[in-house]
């Protein structure tokens, strides 16, 4: 059963320093809020796991949360780069930041492999890229049964996996929808797994093509309205693609983006 | 109308490129642009699907990531991003993979992840994303890129993605490309109004081969650039 818990409380819980992390969400549903109270809690030494890490990364690495990232794509969408993230792997600001680089294709299938207690996946990928070159957790692999060479790459299995989504009720069950990216698969993947959510709500309505989180395979849900913004949750509010342009001004500058954590993340 | 910029033309070319009723994985920025372009002109029944899981959007006003509402509200279908990635795209179900980069080869390989060396970089680019799996699986490849002496390279600093074995088509502010299969590499095929071929060269790094039976690009219709410029318009304005 989850535990229904503030969310200071539930990262204080949850997180430790040096545990290896993912906050996910493909786009929409990114917990923002979480993210906010790691960083205000000064976790060190995280392993940030994450598709693409987004404003979201790039705020806690800025703040010098992360000793190394795990990922597939570190832009900010339609905008351009994260520049705290290319602060810290071509300078070492605030501290040197290791990279394990992925395709979208391979992280997909790490977290699905960590989900069904699998040690690795399976795929057809990174075929020729020097992506191959630079990452020990790539390696070929050949079909048992018609001999094609294909790709491994190892499951994920975060310590603690964080998400956002639209509700929950009193339970702990957990329900969102929209694009549901790799939700689900993080949670089931991870030891550990906060799920924070717009409301928490006395019954869950049936909604086609939602995905239910059933409370028994969650640890914790924490109440977070307007908790995935700049992202969005789908039906609650928009994605803030000013927010999203704007951060490439506030963030291109090591002051600039340090006044707008205190002032904003604390 | 003879009023139009560089990159306008190069996103009309790129429109073009996507016949109708093909299903066309797309990535963010000029390639959304360009396939948008193509399904509110010549292409309605073009197919967008977008990394995030969605098939099929139809969106009314240019997203500015690949997971805005919009494309989910606008979709015929919208599933979780492993099965994007394996079912759809793996599965073979994949005309056209529309991608961008900061550098390309003479062989069409591409390089979005750094610039310098991978360990120090002096510029370090978002990464591969989708395009690794799409360049490969995608029965055909679209390349958009902006063409000079800094992305038109000798040598792209790192492998990002590779052309699988569809066809691949470059399509640049100067002209257009195609990879010759046989010789892998690529042919100028296209130039658009106005540019000359020693112009293409001048920004190619490499000695560029050039077809024999070198074409002009049409110059961009009216209603190609009036819903050109509404798109990118209605995107300013939702992001002001």
């Amino acid at each position: 059963m989850a535990e229904l818990l503030q969310l200071d409380e539930a990262v204080r819980e949850l997180v430790h320093d040096g545990d290896r992390v993912a906050l996910e969400g493909f786009t929409h549903l990114i917990p923002f809020a979480a993210g906010h109270e790691i960083a205000r809690q000064g976790r060190r030494d995280l392993t940030l796991i994450r598709m693409t890490p987004d404003l979201i990364y790039d705020q806690l690495i800025g703040v010098g949360c992360a000793r190394k990232l795990v990922f597939s794509w570190g832009g900010n969408p339609g905008v351009g780069s994260l520049h705290r993230l290319r602060d810290a792997v071509e300078k070492d600001w605030p501290v040197p930041l290791e990279l394990e680089e992925h395709s979208h294709a391979g992280m997909a299938n790490r977290y699905a492999a960590g989900a069904a207690g699998l040690p690795f996946a399976v795929l057809r990928g990174y075929v020729g890229t020097d992506l191959v070159k630079r990452s020990e957790t790539i390696a070929p692999i050949t079909c048992p049964f018609t001999g094609e060479t294909l790709t491994a790459v190892p499951a994920i299995g975060p310590d603690i996996g964080i998400v956002h989504a639209q509700r929950a009720d009193r339970d702990g069950n957990v329900q969102l929808w929209g694009i549901v990216g790799v939700q689900k698969e993080i949670v089931l993947a991870s030891a550990r797994s906060l799920v924070t959510v717009e409301e928490v709500v006395d019954e869950l309505e049936p909604r086609p093509g939602a995905i239910v989180l059933p409370t028994w395979c969650v640890t914790a849900v924490a109440e977070a309205p307007h908790g995935a913004h700049p992202s969005y949750a789908h039906d609650y509010y928009d994605r803030d693609n000013g927010f999203y342009q704007r951060w490439d001004a506030i963030s291109r500058d090591r002051d600039s983006f340090r006044d707008w954590m205190k002032e904003n993340v604390g | 109308m003879s009023d139009y910029s560089a990159d306008e033309v190069m996103t009309v070319a790129a429109a073009r490129e996507l016949s109708d009723r093909t299903v066309c994985f797309v990535g963010i920025g000029l390639p959304s642009t360009a396939a948008n372009l193509a399904r509110l002109t010549h292409a309605p029944r073009t197919v967008l699907v977008y990394e995030s899981g969605t098939i099929g959007s139809k969106p009314a006003t240019l997203p500015l990531s690949i997971g805005d509402g919009e494309l989910a509200e606008t979709a015929a279908a919208v599933v979780p991003v492993p099965e994007i990635f394996n079912y759809w795209l793996q599965g073979g179900r994949i005309d056209v993979g529309f991608l961008g980069a900061a550098q390309i080869d003479r062989h069409g390989n591409l390089n979005s992840t750094v610039i310098g060396d991978y360990e120090r970089p002096k510029v370090r680019l978002p990464g591969g994303g989708g395009a690794p799996e799409i360049a490969a699986m995608a029965k055909e490849v679209i390349v958009i890129i902006r063409q000079s002496q800094r992305t038109f390279v000798e040598r792209i600093h790192f492998r990002s993605s590779v052309p699988g074995s569809g066809a691949m088509i470059v399509i640049t502010d100067l002209g257009v490309l195609r990879l010759d299969r046989d010789e892998r590499e690529l042919v100028l095929t296209r130039v658009h109004p106005g540019v000359t071929v020693d112009g293409v060269r001048a920004e190619t790094g490499w000695d560029l081969r050039v077809a024999d039976d070198l074409e002009e690009t049409d110059p961009p219709s009216e209603e190609e650039l009036r819903v050109l410029r509404g798109l990118k318009s209605a995107l300013a304005g939702a992001t002001a």
